[in-house]
């Protein structure tokens, strides 16, 4: 009964959509913002990645909002789970190609993850990409080689860090131009590591916090 | 097949929309609902980098001193949907947390067990 | 270079339907790792890298383990099938 009733208002609301969707022609020129962000984008910030400067410098306040966000998920699944207890259970050894490739593969992976998003104005990549590697390689660790892990506090102190230099490196934009989260340090030559201000600055705060804060989410869901 | 050829990627788009709403609206598994709410954000980020699309278009990066820059993609949707994705993440692990306590609770993850509803 | 684009979406749609008909929910969760993953190509045939590196590292990976707890954590001792 509930099944057939959904069905039916769904395939109607699906020809709906589709009879005003079908006015969006695929493949042609659509906004006359980006031809400006293409076209001045390389003379204004000095980056290559017209994606990194789009999120970090022509939308900077989306950025602060998504890095709260996250914030507020964390924080929140943490209550729901354990409420203001802090004893916590161990969890068994695991076996001995996992223990020992886990050794193994763990440098390697932060070291991926740590390049990812240090040249995240060059190449394709940035902090959440990067963040989420690193989360993935502590998912490895606390699998495989479980004595030796990051404790509670190192990951809290991290996670606050990261979002306090992020909020102040914007107020210290506000200090020296007339708006917050400008670009008041030097452009540098193109296509090197130093350039464009303090966009690898941010890039890399960003990939510090959003990493140790993905990796404490799984650590909460596993205990 | 020249009409499948030209919207084959507004058929992925909608049809996952299709099936992830089909899956929130109908099933009786608090597991499978949240399975479906992770359907609608992959589908819903398909059509909005689709939009952005432009034919024989390249990536938006210069990684070389002289590329041609008439003919690149749209940059701004790339931005939003990687906002979005990292937000959607966020979201699945707290309904998740959420799922968790009512099973504790109840002892069952039956939906019309716990809501009463009659049918 | 259509033909197999439209061979991937056709997969990914016949991947999501069988997600919404198994009964077993581990095997459902694996396939829907399997739907991000096909979706994280398409986009790189869209010509947007940033967004395919970043929906295959959190969509594909961090998504299933998630999952993975927390049906580990709601099982009792019978088992608990879909409807």
């Amino acid at each position: 009964m509930r099944k057939t009733i959904s069905f039916i208002l769904l395939v109607i609301l699906l020809i709906g959509i589709y009879y005003a969707i079908a006015q969006v022609h695929y493949g042609e020129n659509k906004m006359e913002v980006s031809k400006h962000y293409i076209n001045e984008g390389l003379k204004e910030n000095g980056v290559t990645n017209i994606v990194t400067s789009v999120v970090l410098n022509y939308r900077g306040f989306d950025t602060l909002g998504e890095i709260t966000i996250l914030f507020i998920g964390a924080i929140g699944l943490g209550l729901v789970l354990f409420g203001f207890e802090t004893k916590r259970k161990d969890i068994m050894p695991a076996s001995l190609i996992l223990a020992t490739g886990c050794r193994f593969l763990f440098p390697l992976i932060l070291l991926l993850g740590i390049y990812i998003f240090v040249h995240g104005h060059l190449t394709p990549g940035g902090g959440f990409q990067g963040g989420a590697v690193i989360a993935s390689g502590f998912l490895l660790s606390y699998i495989g080689c479980s004595k030796k892990r990051i404790s509670e506090k190192g990951i809290n102190i991290l996670e606050s860090l990261g979002g306090t230099i992020f909020i102040l490196i914007g107020l210290l934009g506000l200090l020296f131009s007339g708006y917050y989260l400008s670009n008041f340090l030097p452009k540098g030559t193109i296509n090197t590591l130093i350039s464009g201000g303090i966009i690898p600055l941010l890039y890399i705060v960003i990939g510090l916090k959003v990493g140790v804060e993905l990796a404490g989410i799984i650590y909460k869901l596993m205990e | 097949m020249d009409f499948l050829y030209k919207n084959i990627y507004y058929i992925g788009a909608f049809g996952l929309i299709f099936i992830g709403l089909y899956m929130v609206a109908a099933k009786k598994n608090l597991i499978k609902i949240i399975i479906g709410l992770g359907f609608i954000d992959t589908g819903i980020n398909l059509f909005l980098i689709m939009i952005g699309y432009i034919k024989n278009g390249t990536a938006p990066i210069f990684t070389k001193a002289g590329i041609d820059s008439a003919q690149m993609v749209d940059p701004v949707p790339q931005a939003l949907v990687l906002t979005a994705i990292v937000i959607n993440v966020a979201i699945l692990a707290l309904a998740l947390g959420l799922a968790i306590k009512l099973y504790e609770h109840y002892k069952t993850l039956d939906v019309s067990k716990i809501r009463g509803l009659k049918w | 270079m259509m033909i197999f684009i439209t061979l991937l979406v056709i997969i990914m749609l016949i991947g999501a339907i069988c997600s919404c008909i198994i009964k077993d929910l581990l095997s459902a969760v694996i396939i829907a790792g399997v739907v991000s993953l096909i979706a994280s190509i398409l986009f790189y045939f869209l010509q947007a890298p940033d967004v395919a590196m970043a929906e295959a590292a959190i969509g594909a990976a961090l998504t299933t383990a998630i999952f993975v707890f927390a049906i580990k954590k709601t099982k009792g001792k019978k088992d608990e099938k879909d409807d």
